[in-house]
Protein backbone atom coordinates (compact mmCIF):
# COMPACT_ATOMS: atom_id res chain seq x y z
CA UNK A 1 0.00 0.00 0.00
CA UNK A 2 1.83 3.00 -1.22
CA UNK A 3 -0.69 5.79 -1.26
CA UNK A 4 -1.29 6.97 2.27
CA UNK A 5 -4.84 7.38 3.41
CA UNK A 6 -6.77 10.58 3.26
CA UNK A 7 -7.10 10.71 7.04
CA UNK A 8 -3.37 10.54 7.43
CA UNK A 9 -2.82 13.44 5.08
CA UNK A 10 -5.44 15.52 6.84
CA UNK A 11 -3.90 14.70 10.19
CA UNK A 12 -0.43 15.82 9.13
CA UNK A 13 -1.91 18.96 7.58
CA UNK A 14 -3.67 19.72 10.84
CA UNK A 15 -0.45 19.22 12.79
CA UNK A 16 1.31 21.53 10.37
CA UNK A 17 -1.40 24.12 10.90
CA UNK A 18 -0.95 23.86 14.66
CA UNK A 19 2.80 24.34 14.23
CA UNK A 20 2.08 27.38 12.08
CA UNK A 21 -0.09 28.95 14.74
CA UNK A 22 2.06 28.06 17.74
CA UNK A 23 3.09 31.21 19.56
CA UNK A 24 6.82 31.79 19.37
CA UNK A 25 9.12 34.63 20.37
CA UNK A 26 9.43 37.15 17.54
CA UNK A 27 12.95 36.27 16.42
CA UNK A 28 12.07 32.59 16.24
CA UNK A 29 8.82 33.38 14.53
CA UNK A 30 10.64 35.04 11.67
CA UNK A 31 12.60 31.85 11.14
CA UNK A 32 9.57 29.61 11.32
CA UNK A 33 9.11 27.70 8.08
CA UNK A 34 5.69 27.51 6.51
CA UNK A 35 4.97 24.02 7.82
CA UNK A 36 1.61 23.67 6.17
CA UNK A 37 3.06 24.58 2.78
CA UNK A 38 5.82 22.04 3.27
CA UNK A 39 3.37 19.32 4.24
CA UNK A 40 1.12 20.07 1.28
CA UNK A 41 4.16 20.09 -1.00
CA UNK A 42 5.28 16.74 0.33
CA UNK A 43 1.90 15.13 -0.22
CA UNK A 44 1.43 16.58 -3.66
CA UNK A 45 4.80 15.21 -4.70
CA UNK A 46 4.53 11.83 -3.00
CA UNK A 47 0.82 11.15 -3.12
CA UNK A 48 -0.38 13.28 -6.00
CA UNK A 49 -3.59 11.31 -6.29
CA UNK A 50 -4.80 11.90 -2.75
CA UNK A 51 -2.93 15.04 -1.86
CA UNK A 52 -4.38 16.97 -4.68
CA UNK A 53 -4.75 20.55 -5.77
CA UNK A 54 -7.90 20.56 -3.65
CA UNK A 55 -5.72 19.94 -0.61
CA UNK A 56 -3.64 22.97 -1.52
CA UNK A 57 -6.71 25.09 -2.01
CA UNK A 58 -8.37 24.24 1.27
CA UNK A 59 -5.15 24.37 3.25
CA UNK A 60 -4.60 27.81 1.79
CA UNK A 61 -8.10 28.86 2.73
CA UNK A 62 -7.40 27.80 6.31
CA UNK A 63 -4.20 29.83 6.29
CA UNK A 64 -6.23 32.77 5.04
CA UNK A 65 -8.48 32.58 8.05
CA UNK A 66 -5.46 32.50 10.32
CA UNK A 67 -3.29 35.15 8.79
CA UNK A 68 -4.62 36.52 5.54
CA UNK A 69 -5.91 40.00 5.09
CA UNK A 70 -7.78 38.82 1.99
CA UNK A 71 -9.66 35.56 1.80
CA UNK A 72 -8.30 33.45 -1.04
CA UNK A 73 -4.78 34.85 -0.99
CA UNK A 74 -2.99 31.85 0.46
CA UNK A 75 -5.44 29.61 -1.36
CA UNK A 76 -4.31 30.93 -4.72
CA UNK A 77 -0.62 30.78 -3.84
CA UNK A 78 -0.88 27.27 -2.49
CA UNK A 79 -3.00 26.11 -5.42
CA UNK A 80 -0.30 27.28 -7.79
CA UNK A 81 2.47 25.61 -5.83
CA UNK A 82 0.50 22.39 -5.53
CA UNK A 83 -0.17 22.39 -9.25
CA UNK A 84 3.52 22.70 -10.05
CA UNK A 85 4.35 19.96 -7.57
CA UNK A 86 1.67 17.59 -8.86
CA UNK A 87 2.68 18.19 -12.47
CA UNK A 88 6.35 17.61 -11.82
CA UNK A 89 6.01 15.07 -9.05
CA UNK A 90 7.86 12.30 -10.88
CA UNK A 91 10.81 14.50 -11.66
CA UNK A 92 10.94 15.97 -8.17
CA UNK A 93 10.58 12.62 -6.49
CA UNK A 94 13.51 11.08 -8.28
CA UNK A 95 15.89 13.85 -7.23
CA UNK A 96 18.26 13.50 -4.26
CA UNK A 97 17.39 15.35 -1.09
CA UNK A 98 19.68 18.28 -1.77
CA UNK A 99 18.14 19.02 -5.14
CA UNK A 100 14.71 18.51 -3.70
CA UNK A 101 15.49 21.18 -1.13
CA UNK A 102 16.48 23.54 -3.91
CA UNK A 103 13.21 22.88 -5.71
CA UNK A 104 11.32 23.44 -2.48
CA UNK A 105 13.13 26.73 -2.07
CA UNK A 106 11.95 27.74 -5.52
CA UNK A 107 8.40 26.67 -4.77
CA UNK A 108 8.38 28.60 -1.47
CA UNK A 109 9.74 31.65 -3.26
CA UNK A 110 6.93 31.42 -5.82
CA UNK A 111 4.45 31.01 -2.99
CA UNK A 112 5.76 34.00 -1.10
CA UNK A 113 5.90 36.09 -4.23
CA UNK A 114 2.24 35.43 -4.96
CA UNK A 115 1.41 36.46 -1.39
CA UNK A 116 3.59 39.53 -1.71
CA UNK A 117 1.94 40.55 -4.98
CA UNK A 118 -1.56 40.08 -3.61
CA UNK A 119 -0.64 41.95 -0.44
CA UNK A 120 0.43 44.88 -2.52
CA UNK A 121 -2.47 44.69 -4.91
CA UNK A 122 -5.05 44.56 -2.15
CA UNK A 123 -3.56 47.45 -0.23
CA UNK A 124 -2.01 45.62 2.71
CA UNK A 125 1.64 45.82 1.73
CA UNK A 126 4.25 44.27 3.99
CA UNK A 127 7.55 45.23 2.49
CA UNK A 128 9.78 43.96 5.27
CA UNK A 129 12.46 41.65 3.85
CA UNK A 130 11.88 39.38 6.84
CA UNK A 131 8.93 37.85 5.06
CA UNK A 132 11.30 36.02 2.72
CA UNK A 133 13.31 34.37 5.49
CA UNK A 134 11.00 31.39 5.77
CA UNK A 135 11.74 30.31 2.19
CA UNK A 136 15.32 29.59 3.22
CA UNK A 137 14.50 27.90 6.51
CA UNK A 138 11.77 25.91 4.78
CA UNK A 139 14.23 24.58 2.23
CA UNK A 140 16.73 23.77 4.98
CA UNK A 141 14.21 21.85 7.02
CA UNK A 142 12.74 20.05 3.99
CA UNK A 143 14.81 16.84 4.30
CA UNK A 144 13.71 16.52 7.92
CA UNK A 145 10.04 17.13 7.10
CA UNK A 146 10.20 14.67 4.23
CA UNK A 147 11.86 12.05 6.43
CA UNK A 148 9.24 12.44 9.16
CA UNK A 149 6.32 12.23 6.78
CA UNK A 150 7.88 9.34 4.84
CA UNK A 151 8.72 7.43 8.01
CA UNK A 152 5.12 7.54 9.10
CA UNK A 153 3.78 6.19 5.86
CA UNK A 154 6.35 3.41 5.60
CA UNK A 155 5.62 2.29 9.10
CA UNK A 156 1.98 2.06 8.18
CA UNK A 157 2.53 0.16 4.98
CA UNK B 1 10.83 7.91 -1.32
CA UNK B 2 11.49 5.06 -3.67
CA UNK B 3 8.67 3.26 -1.96
CA UNK B 4 6.18 5.39 -3.86
CA UNK B 5 7.68 4.63 -7.22
CA UNK B 6 4.95 2.36 -8.49
CA UNK B 7 2.15 4.82 -8.01
CA UNK B 8 3.82 7.23 -10.34
CA UNK B 9 3.68 4.94 -13.35
CA UNK B 10 0.04 5.56 -14.14
CA UNK B 11 -1.08 8.82 -15.66
CA UNK B 12 -2.75 11.21 -13.32
CA UNK B 13 -6.26 11.16 -14.69
CA UNK B 14 -7.92 11.29 -11.32
CA UNK B 15 -11.27 12.65 -10.42
CA UNK B 16 -12.29 15.90 -12.02
CA UNK B 17 -10.09 15.93 -15.08
CA UNK B 18 -6.42 16.65 -15.53
CA UNK B 19 -4.20 18.49 -13.09
CA UNK B 20 -4.18 21.54 -15.34
CA UNK B 21 -7.95 21.66 -15.44
CA UNK B 22 -8.27 21.33 -11.70
CA UNK B 23 -5.61 23.97 -11.20
CA UNK B 24 -7.52 26.37 -13.42
CA UNK B 25 -10.69 25.58 -11.52
CA UNK B 26 -9.25 26.18 -8.07
CA UNK B 27 -7.21 29.17 -9.11
CA UNK B 28 -10.30 30.80 -10.58
CA UNK B 29 -12.19 29.99 -7.43
CA UNK B 30 -9.46 31.57 -5.34
CA UNK B 31 -9.43 34.69 -7.47
CA UNK B 32 -13.20 34.99 -7.32
CA UNK B 33 -13.10 34.55 -3.54
CA UNK B 34 -10.44 37.22 -3.30
CA UNK B 35 -12.36 39.61 -5.48
CA UNK B 36 -15.57 39.12 -3.56
CA UNK B 37 -13.84 39.50 -0.22
CA UNK B 38 -11.86 42.52 -1.23
CA UNK B 39 -14.24 44.53 -3.33
CA UNK B 40 -17.72 43.46 -2.46
CA UNK B 41 -17.59 42.26 1.14
CA UNK B 42 -19.98 39.49 0.25
CA UNK B 43 -17.95 36.90 2.02
CA UNK B 44 -18.39 37.98 5.60
CA UNK B 45 -20.46 34.89 6.28
CA UNK B 46 -17.90 32.60 4.64
CA UNK B 47 -15.25 34.06 6.86
CA UNK B 48 -17.58 33.69 9.79
CA UNK B 49 -18.01 29.98 9.10
CA UNK B 50 -14.32 29.46 8.45
CA UNK B 51 -13.41 31.30 11.61
CA UNK B 52 -15.74 29.00 13.51
CA UNK B 53 -14.03 25.93 12.05
CA UNK B 54 -10.61 27.33 12.79
CA UNK B 55 -11.41 28.12 16.39
CA UNK B 56 -10.96 24.56 17.74
CA UNK B 57 -7.49 24.43 16.22
CA UNK B 58 -6.69 27.79 17.71
CA UNK B 59 -7.94 26.69 21.09
CA UNK B 60 -5.85 23.54 20.85
CA UNK B 61 -2.76 25.60 20.16
CA UNK B 62 -3.64 27.84 23.05
CA UNK B 63 -4.20 24.99 25.48
CA UNK B 64 -0.63 24.30 26.69
CA UNK B 65 0.02 27.90 27.78
CA UNK B 66 -3.49 28.09 29.19
CA UNK B 67 -2.98 24.87 31.13
CA UNK B 68 0.32 26.14 32.46
CA UNK B 69 -1.29 29.37 33.59
CA UNK B 70 -4.07 27.42 35.26
CA UNK B 71 -1.62 25.18 37.11
CA UNK B 72 0.38 28.15 38.28
CA UNK B 73 -2.74 29.87 39.47
CA UNK B 74 -3.96 26.79 41.29
CA UNK B 75 -0.76 26.32 43.22
CA UNK B 76 -0.21 29.92 44.04
CA UNK B 77 0.39 30.17 47.72
CA UNK B 78 -1.73 31.82 50.30
CA UNK B 79 0.61 34.65 51.21
CA UNK B 80 0.93 35.82 47.69
CA UNK B 81 -2.82 35.81 47.24
CA UNK B 82 -3.28 37.77 50.41
CA UNK B 83 -0.69 40.29 49.37
CA UNK B 84 -2.34 40.64 46.00
CA UNK B 85 -5.72 41.01 47.65
CA UNK B 86 -4.42 43.80 49.86
CA UNK B 87 -2.85 45.52 46.91
CA UNK B 88 -6.05 45.31 44.89
CA UNK B 89 -8.06 46.61 47.83
CA UNK B 90 -5.77 49.58 48.15
CA UNK B 91 -5.95 50.17 44.44
CA UNK B 92 -9.71 50.05 44.49
CA UNK B 93 -9.92 52.52 47.35
CA UNK B 94 -7.66 54.81 45.44
CA UNK B 95 -9.80 54.54 42.34
CA UNK B 96 -12.98 55.10 44.29
CA UNK B 97 -11.58 58.26 45.81
CA UNK B 98 -10.50 59.42 42.43
CA UNK B 99 -13.85 58.63 40.88
CA UNK B 100 -15.56 60.76 43.52
CA UNK B 101 -13.68 63.69 42.18
CA UNK B 102 -14.35 62.57 38.67
CA UNK B 103 -18.09 62.59 39.12
CA UNK B 104 -18.08 66.09 40.44
CA UNK B 105 -15.90 67.13 37.56
CA UNK B 106 -18.08 65.41 35.01
CA UNK B 107 -21.14 67.14 36.35
CA UNK B 108 -19.42 70.47 36.34
CA UNK B 109 -18.21 69.84 32.85
CA UNK B 110 -21.69 68.92 31.69
CA UNK B 111 -23.10 72.08 33.19
CA UNK B 112 -20.41 74.15 31.60
CA UNK B 113 -21.23 72.65 28.27
CA UNK B 114 -24.82 73.62 28.67
CA UNK B 115 -26.30 70.18 28.91
CA UNK B 116 -29.43 70.00 30.92
CA UNK B 117 -28.70 66.90 32.94
CA UNK B 118 -25.59 65.17 34.04
CA UNK B 119 -24.58 62.62 31.48
CA UNK B 120 -24.43 58.91 32.03
CA UNK B 121 -20.98 57.40 31.65
CA UNK B 122 -20.14 56.87 28.04
CA UNK B 123 -19.31 53.21 28.35
CA UNK B 124 -22.54 51.30 28.48
CA UNK B 125 -21.14 47.82 28.95
CA UNK B 126 -17.79 46.15 29.34
CA UNK B 127 -16.82 42.66 28.46
CA UNK B 128 -13.53 41.12 29.41
CA UNK B 129 -12.01 38.93 26.73
CA UNK B 130 -9.02 36.69 26.99
CA UNK B 131 -6.32 36.77 24.40
CA UNK B 132 -6.02 33.40 22.69
CA UNK B 133 -2.33 32.81 22.70
CA UNK B 134 -1.63 31.98 19.10
CA UNK B 135 0.45 33.46 16.35
CA UNK B 136 -1.78 34.85 13.66
CA UNK B 137 0.78 36.44 11.42
CA UNK B 138 4.26 37.55 12.20
CA UNK B 139 4.06 40.37 9.70
CA UNK B 140 0.98 42.02 11.08
CA UNK B 141 -0.05 43.12 14.52
CA UNK B 142 -3.12 41.05 15.20
CA UNK B 143 -4.64 39.30 18.17
CA UNK B 144 -7.29 36.68 18.60
CA UNK B 145 -9.69 37.04 21.51
CA UNK B 146 -12.11 34.49 22.85
CA UNK B 147 -15.27 36.51 22.41
CA UNK B 148 -17.31 36.64 19.27
CA UNK B 149 -20.69 37.28 17.77
CA UNK B 150 -22.49 35.17 20.38
CA UNK B 151 -21.25 37.66 22.97
CA UNK B 152 -22.50 40.56 20.89
CA UNK B 153 -19.11 41.56 19.57
CA UNK B 154 -19.36 43.49 16.33
CA UNK B 155 -16.92 44.52 13.68
CA UNK B 156 -14.89 47.64 14.36
CA UNK B 157 -15.50 47.54 18.09
CA UNK B 158 -13.09 49.37 20.35
CA UNK B 159 -10.74 47.18 22.41
CA UNK B 160 -9.04 48.65 25.46
CA UNK B 161 -7.05 47.58 28.43
CA UNK B 162 -6.86 49.28 31.80
CA UNK B 163 -4.23 51.74 30.57
CA UNK B 164 -5.28 52.68 27.11
CA UNK B 165 -6.39 51.78 23.67
CA UNK B 166 -5.38 48.45 22.15
CA UNK B 167 -7.15 48.30 18.84
CA UNK B 168 -10.39 47.29 17.19
CA UNK B 169 -12.01 44.11 15.99
CA UNK B 170 -11.61 43.30 12.32
CA UNK B 171 -13.10 39.86 11.78
CA UNK B 172 -15.73 38.52 14.11
CA UNK B 173 -16.41 34.82 14.29
CA UNK B 174 -19.05 33.19 16.43
CA UNK B 175 -16.77 32.55 19.39
CA UNK B 176 -13.69 34.50 18.54
CA UNK B 177 -12.70 37.79 17.03
CA UNK B 178 -9.58 39.09 15.41
CA UNK B 179 -8.27 42.38 16.73
CA UNK B 180 -6.05 44.71 14.76
CA UNK B 181 -3.72 46.55 17.10
CA UNK B 182 -3.11 50.25 16.93
CA UNK B 183 0.54 49.45 16.24
CA UNK B 184 -0.27 47.64 12.99
CA UNK B 185 1.01 49.64 10.03
CA UNK B 186 -2.43 49.39 8.47
CA UNK B 187 -4.16 50.90 11.44
CA UNK B 188 -4.65 54.56 12.18
CA UNK B 189 -6.24 56.24 15.17
CA UNK B 190 -7.55 59.78 15.09
CA UNK B 191 -5.97 61.37 18.14
CA UNK B 192 -5.81 64.66 19.92
CA UNK B 193 -2.81 66.00 21.75
CA UNK B 194 -4.18 66.45 25.19
CA UNK B 195 -2.07 69.47 26.13
CA UNK B 196 -2.92 71.56 23.09
CA UNK B 197 -6.05 70.03 21.61
CA UNK B 198 -4.28 69.64 18.28
CA UNK B 199 -5.78 66.83 16.23
CA UNK B 200 -3.89 64.42 14.07
CA UNK B 201 -3.68 60.77 13.09
CA UNK B 202 -1.53 58.16 14.79
CA UNK B 203 -0.66 55.27 12.52
CA UNK B 204 1.12 52.09 13.45
CA UNK B 205 4.83 52.25 12.81
CA UNK B 206 6.83 49.43 11.36
CA UNK B 207 7.82 48.02 14.73
CA UNK B 208 5.45 46.59 17.27
CA UNK B 209 5.96 49.08 20.02
CA UNK B 210 5.48 52.51 18.57
CA UNK B 211 3.08 54.75 16.74
CA UNK B 212 4.00 57.35 14.17
CA UNK B 213 2.36 60.72 13.76
CA UNK B 214 3.20 61.41 10.14
CA UNK B 215 0.86 64.33 9.45
CA UNK B 216 2.18 66.95 11.82
CA UNK B 217 3.87 70.00 10.34
CA UNK B 218 7.34 70.81 11.59
CA UNK B 219 6.07 73.81 13.50
CA UNK B 220 3.34 71.91 15.32
CA UNK B 221 3.19 72.40 19.05
CA UNK B 222 4.16 68.96 20.27
CA UNK B 223 6.90 67.77 22.55
CA UNK B 224 8.13 64.59 24.09
CA UNK B 225 5.90 63.45 26.93
CA UNK B 226 2.67 64.77 25.46
CA UNK B 227 -0.31 62.52 26.01
CA UNK B 228 -2.35 61.48 22.99
CA UNK B 229 -6.02 60.74 23.54
CA UNK B 230 -8.61 59.60 21.05
CA UNK B 231 -10.28 62.51 19.34
CA UNK B 232 -13.56 60.73 18.71
CA UNK B 233 -13.34 61.17 14.97
CA UNK B 234 -13.38 58.25 12.62
CA UNK B 235 -16.41 56.50 13.99
CA UNK B 236 -14.81 53.75 16.03
CA UNK B 237 -13.26 55.06 19.19
CA UNK B 238 -14.99 57.38 21.62
CA UNK B 239 -13.41 60.59 22.58
CA UNK B 240 -10.91 61.05 25.35
CA UNK B 241 -9.41 57.62 25.86
CA UNK B 242 -5.64 57.61 26.34
CA UNK B 243 -3.70 56.15 23.44
CA UNK B 244 0.00 56.86 23.67
CA UNK B 245 2.69 59.13 24.98
CA UNK B 246 5.00 61.00 22.64
CA UNK B 247 8.56 59.75 22.92
CA UNK B 248 10.44 61.29 20.02
CA UNK B 249 9.96 64.60 18.28
CA UNK B 250 12.48 65.27 15.59
CA UNK B 251 12.37 68.41 13.50
CA UNK B 252 14.48 68.67 10.42
CA UNK B 253 14.97 72.11 8.97
CA UNK B 254 14.45 70.96 5.41
CA UNK B 255 11.50 68.69 6.09
CA UNK B 256 8.02 70.18 6.11
CA UNK B 257 6.73 67.51 8.47
CA UNK B 258 7.93 66.66 11.95
CA UNK B 259 9.08 63.16 12.72
CA UNK B 260 7.08 62.12 15.77
CA UNK B 261 6.96 58.76 17.48
CA UNK B 262 4.77 57.76 20.39
CA UNK B 263 4.64 54.76 22.66
CA UNK B 264 1.27 53.11 23.29
CA UNK B 265 0.09 53.25 26.88
CA UNK B 266 -1.59 49.86 26.73
CA UNK B 267 0.70 47.00 27.63
CA UNK B 268 -0.12 45.11 24.49
CA UNK B 269 2.61 42.52 24.76
CA UNK B 270 2.01 41.59 28.40
CA UNK B 271 -1.76 41.73 28.60
CA UNK B 272 -3.62 38.49 28.85
CA UNK B 273 -7.01 40.11 29.06
CA UNK B 274 -8.56 42.96 27.16
CA UNK B 275 -11.80 44.85 27.39
CA UNK B 276 -14.45 45.16 24.74
CA UNK B 277 -16.56 48.26 25.15
CA UNK B 278 -20.07 49.16 24.12
CA UNK B 279 -20.87 52.84 24.15
CA UNK B 280 -24.06 54.72 24.59
CA UNK B 281 -24.90 55.59 21.04
CA UNK B 282 -26.55 58.86 22.01
CA UNK B 283 -23.76 60.07 24.22
CA UNK B 284 -22.13 63.20 22.85
CA UNK B 285 -18.67 61.69 23.08
CA UNK B 286 -19.62 58.36 21.55
CA UNK B 287 -18.45 57.37 18.11
CA UNK B 288 -21.06 56.87 15.45
CA UNK B 289 -21.59 53.21 14.89
CA UNK B 290 -19.80 52.50 11.69
CA UNK B 291 -22.33 49.84 10.80
CA UNK B 292 -25.28 52.17 11.19
CA UNK B 293 -24.14 55.10 9.21
CA UNK B 294 -21.96 53.33 6.69
CA UNK B 295 -24.14 50.37 5.93
CA UNK B 296 -24.67 51.43 2.38
CA UNK B 297 -21.00 51.83 1.60
CA UNK B 298 -19.63 48.82 -0.11
CA UNK B 299 -16.34 50.06 -1.40
CA UNK B 300 -13.77 52.73 -0.91
CA UNK B 301 -12.01 53.71 2.21
CA UNK B 302 -14.61 53.86 4.92
CA UNK B 303 -12.96 56.66 6.75
CA UNK B 304 -12.78 58.79 3.69
CA UNK B 305 -16.43 58.40 2.96
CA UNK B 306 -19.03 60.81 4.17
CA UNK B 307 -19.83 59.37 7.53
CA UNK B 308 -23.27 60.83 7.84
CA UNK B 309 -22.07 63.80 9.78
CA UNK B 310 -24.90 64.70 12.07
CA UNK B 311 -25.60 68.35 11.51
CA UNK B 312 -25.30 70.59 14.45
CA UNK B 313 -28.70 71.76 15.52
CA UNK B 314 -28.14 75.38 14.65
CA UNK B 315 -25.48 75.06 12.06
CA UNK B 316 -27.43 73.00 9.60
CA UNK B 317 -29.67 75.75 8.35
CA UNK B 318 -27.23 78.60 7.79
CA UNK B 319 -24.47 76.46 6.39
CA UNK B 320 -25.86 73.55 4.40
CA UNK B 321 -22.70 72.69 2.45
CA UNK B 322 -20.90 72.14 5.69
CA UNK B 323 -22.98 69.13 6.60
CA UNK B 324 -23.08 67.76 3.09
CA UNK B 325 -21.11 64.59 2.55
CA UNK B 326 -17.67 65.15 1.28
CA UNK B 327 -17.08 63.09 -1.83
CA UNK B 328 -14.15 60.84 -1.34
CA UNK B 329 -12.08 59.32 -4.10
CA UNK B 330 -12.41 55.56 -4.12
CA UNK B 331 -9.18 53.91 -3.19
CA UNK B 332 -8.00 50.35 -3.20
CA UNK B 333 -10.18 48.91 -0.57
CA UNK B 334 -8.92 47.27 2.53
CA UNK B 335 -10.85 44.78 4.54
CA UNK B 336 -9.58 46.48 7.62
CA UNK B 337 -11.13 49.80 8.28
CA UNK B 338 -8.29 52.19 7.71
CA UNK B 339 -9.03 55.52 9.05
CA UNK B 340 -6.71 57.79 7.24
CA UNK B 341 -8.53 60.89 6.19
CA UNK B 342 -7.82 62.65 2.97
CA UNK B 343 -5.89 65.34 4.74
CA UNK B 344 -5.32 66.03 8.37
CA UNK B 345 -7.14 68.97 9.78
CA UNK B 346 -4.86 69.97 12.54
CA UNK B 347 -6.25 73.11 14.04
CA UNK B 348 -9.86 72.78 14.95
CA UNK B 349 -11.95 73.82 17.86
CA UNK B 350 -13.25 71.29 20.34
CA UNK B 351 -15.73 69.01 18.68
CA UNK B 352 -17.91 67.59 21.38
CA UNK B 353 -19.13 70.85 22.73
CA UNK B 354 -22.36 71.82 21.03
CA UNK B 355 -21.46 75.32 20.22
CA UNK B 356 -24.30 77.69 19.48
CA UNK B 357 -22.28 79.58 16.90
CA UNK B 358 -19.77 77.13 15.49
CA UNK B 359 -19.33 79.04 12.26
CA UNK B 360 -17.69 82.01 13.87
CA UNK B 361 -14.66 79.97 14.78
CA UNK B 362 -14.09 78.47 11.35
CA UNK B 363 -15.42 80.71 8.66
CA UNK B 364 -13.23 79.65 5.77
CA UNK B 365 -13.09 75.95 6.29
CA UNK B 366 -15.93 73.82 5.07
CA UNK B 367 -13.98 70.58 5.36
CA UNK B 368 -13.64 70.42 9.11
CA UNK B 369 -17.35 69.85 9.39
CA UNK B 370 -17.24 66.87 7.10
CA UNK B 371 -14.00 65.63 8.50
CA UNK B 372 -15.22 65.40 12.04
CA UNK B 373 -18.22 63.21 11.56
CA UNK B 374 -17.67 60.85 14.38
CA UNK B 375 -18.84 63.05 17.16
CA UNK B 376 -22.56 62.96 17.22
CA UNK B 377 -24.22 65.91 18.73
CA UNK B 378 -26.63 65.42 21.59
CA UNK B 379 -29.52 65.78 19.23
CA UNK B 380 -29.78 62.11 18.45
CA UNK B 381 -33.23 62.42 16.97
CA UNK B 382 -32.10 64.68 14.20
CA UNK B 383 -29.24 62.34 13.48
CA UNK B 384 -31.43 59.33 12.97
CA UNK B 385 -33.70 61.35 10.77
CA UNK B 386 -30.72 62.33 8.73
CA UNK B 387 -29.65 58.74 8.32
CA UNK B 388 -33.01 57.64 7.03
Amino acid sequence: MNAPGRGRILFTALMALVLTALPLPPWLDVLRPAFLVLAVLYWSVNAPRTGDIALGFFAGLMLDVFQGPVLGQHALALTLVTYIAVREHQRIRSKPAFQQALIVFGALAVYEFVLFAIDGWSGHPVTSPLRWVHTVTGALIWPLVAAILAHGSRGRA
Amino acid sequence: MAAFGTAAGRPLQGRGGSAGFRFALYATLAVVVMYLDQRQHYLEWVRYVLQATAYPVQLAVNSPPAAWAWIRQTFENRERLQAENARLRAGQRDLELRSLGYEALARENAELRGLRAALPPIAERWLAAEIVNIQLSSLRQRLLINRGAVNGVFKAQAVLDARGLIGQTTHVGPWSAEVILITDPEHAVPVRIERTGLRTIAVGAADATSLALPYLPANADIKSGDLLVTSGLGGVFPQGYPVARVTVVHRDAVQPLAHVRAEPLAHIDTDSEVMLVWFHADHPAAPTRAGDSLGELKSGNRSMQPQAAPPRPQAAAPEPPAAAPQPAPPRPQSAVPRKRPAEPQPAEPEAAAPQPQPDAAQPAAPQPEAAQPAVPQPDAASQSKEDQ
